[in-house]
C-alpha cells in the first residue's frame, strides 16, 4: 500500500502493515479524545517508525495515489484533533 | 485490507476531488494542472519569501538580545563592585528576561529554516511531478486503448492532484505559523520598547512599573543564584558572607 506522509512524500508499504497501522490511528484516536498528548506522542511516532523501517520511497516517475495520508510529521496536538478524530485517517 | 484506496478522507482528499471534479477529461486536468501550478509556484515563492523575511527579523531581534544580555551582565557587576545590590538585581532580571526571550526567538528561527527547506523540496517534487505526467500521458495514449488511456490517465492525473494538493497544505501551514511568529515578535518589539532590556544606567531611583513587571516575570531563584555566584565571584566586597545556600530549593 501507498502512504503519503505529508509534506515529504510518498512510500509503499507491505499491505500487512495496514492492520498496525490502523490499531495505532485508532488508540491515537483515543488519545487526542482523552486530551492525552502524551500517549498520543507516542503512537503518532509509532505510526512514522512503521513507515520509516518498512517503507520505500516511491520513485519520483510515479503516479499514484496514496491509500494513506499522514499528517505532517511535526503535527501540533491541536493540529492532531482536526485529523484524529471519529474513525481516524484510517476508517475501519 | 483491500479497497483502503478510495475510502480515505482526509482534508488532501477532499481538496482533490474537488480540483478533479471540475475537469472532466485527463487533458483538462493537465491543463488544470498547469495552471494550478503557476499559482502555486507563485504563492510558494511568495511564502519562502515571508519565512525568509520573517527569520531575517527574527535574527535581529536575536542580536540585539545577545547584546543586551553581555551589557546588562557587565552592568549587574559594575553595580555591584558598587555596592548598589538593588540595581544588580534589576539587572540580573532583566538579562534573565532577555536570555529567556534569546532561546526562544532561537527555536523560532531553527523551525523556520527547517520549513523553508521543506517547501523548497516540495515544490521541486511537484514540479517533477507534473512533467511526469505530462511524458505518461503521450505514452499511456499510444499503448492503451482510447478508454482504457482514460483510466489511467485520470489514475496518474489524481497522483499528480494528490501531490498539489499536499504542497497547497504545506503552503497553508507556512504561512499559519511565520503568522503566529510575526505575531510573537511583535511582543518582543512591544517589551523592548517598554524599556524591559534596557541600560539600567537610564533607570531613575527605586523601583518603576517595569522592574515590578519584571520581578514577577523572571524567576526569583535564578536571579538569588546569579546574583550569589556574582557576589563570590568579586569577593563580595565586604567580606560578610552571603547566604549562598539560599537559592539551592528547586520548584
Amino acid at each position: 500500500m501507498i502512504v503519503r506522509i505529508s509534506g515529504e512524500g510518498q512510500y509503499k508499504l507491505p499491505d500487512e502493515d495496514a492492520g498496525r497501522l490502523n490499531e495505532l490511528d485508532n488508540r491515537a484516536v483515543a488519545a487526542v479524545e482523552q486530551g492525552d498528548e502524551t500517549g498520543f506522542r507516542e503512537l503518532w511516532s509509532q505510526m512514522l517508525e512503521i513507515v520509516a523501517s518498512d517503507g520505500n520511497a516511491l520513485p519520483e516517475d510515479e503516479l499514484v495515489e496514496s491509500d494513506v495520508i499522514l499528517p505532517p510529521r511535526d503535527i501540533s496536538f491541536n493540529e492532531a484533533k482536526g485529523e484524529f478524530n471519529g474513525e481516524g485517517l484510517i476508517p475501519d | 485490507m483491500p479497497g483502503l484506496a478510495g475510502r480515505m478522507s482526509t482534508v488532501v482528499k477532499a481538496k482533490i476531488s474537488r480540483m478533479l471534479d471540475r475537469a472532466e477529461d485527463p487533458g483538462e486536468t493537465l491543463d488544470y494542472g498547469y495552471q494550478k501550478q503557476v499559482e502555486l509556484l507563485q504563492n510558494v515563492k511568495k511564502g519562502i519569501a515571508d519565512v525568509v523575511t520573517s527569520k531575517k527579523r527574527l535574527q535581529m531581534q536575536t542580536q540585539k538580545l545577545e547584546q543586551q544580555v553581555v551589557k546588562l551582565d557587565t552592568q549587574a557587576r559594575q553595580a555591584l563592585a558598587q555596592g548598589r545590590e538593588d540595581l544588580a538585581r534589576t539587572a540580573l532580571e532583566r538579562k534573565t528576561l532577555a536570555q529567556t526571550e534569546m532561546q526562544s526567538l532561537d527555536q523560532q528561527v531553527k523551525e523556520l529554516e527547517q520549513q523553508q527547506e521543506q517547501l523548497t523540496a516540495n515544490e521541486q517534487r511537484l514540479r517533477q511531478k507534473i512533467e511526469q505526467f505530462r511524458t505518461k500521458k503521450e505514452v499511456i495514449k499510444a499503448q492503451y486503448s482510447a478508454a482504457e488511456a482514460q483510466v489511467r490517465i485520470s489514475e496518474a492525473a489524481n497522483g499528480v492532484g494528490e501531490e498539489m494538493a499536499d504542497l497547497g497544505l504545506a503552503m497553508q501551514r507556512a504561512e499559519d505559523k511565520t503568522e503566529t511568529m510575526r505575531a510573537r515578535a511583535s511582543a518582543v518589539e512591544e517589551l523592548e520598547k517598554a524599556g524591559a532590556f534596557d541600560d539600567i544606567t537610564a533607570l531613575g531611583s527605586g523601583e518603576d512599573d517595569i522592574d515590578r513587571q519584571l520581578s514577577e516575570l523572571t524567576s526569583g531563584v535564578q536571579v538569588d543564584d546569579e546574583l550569589a555566584k556574582m557576589k563570590a565571584e568579586l569577593g563580595s566586597g565586604g567580606g560578610d558572607s552571603p547566604a549562598l545556600e539560599q537559592g539551592e530549593e528547586k520548584a
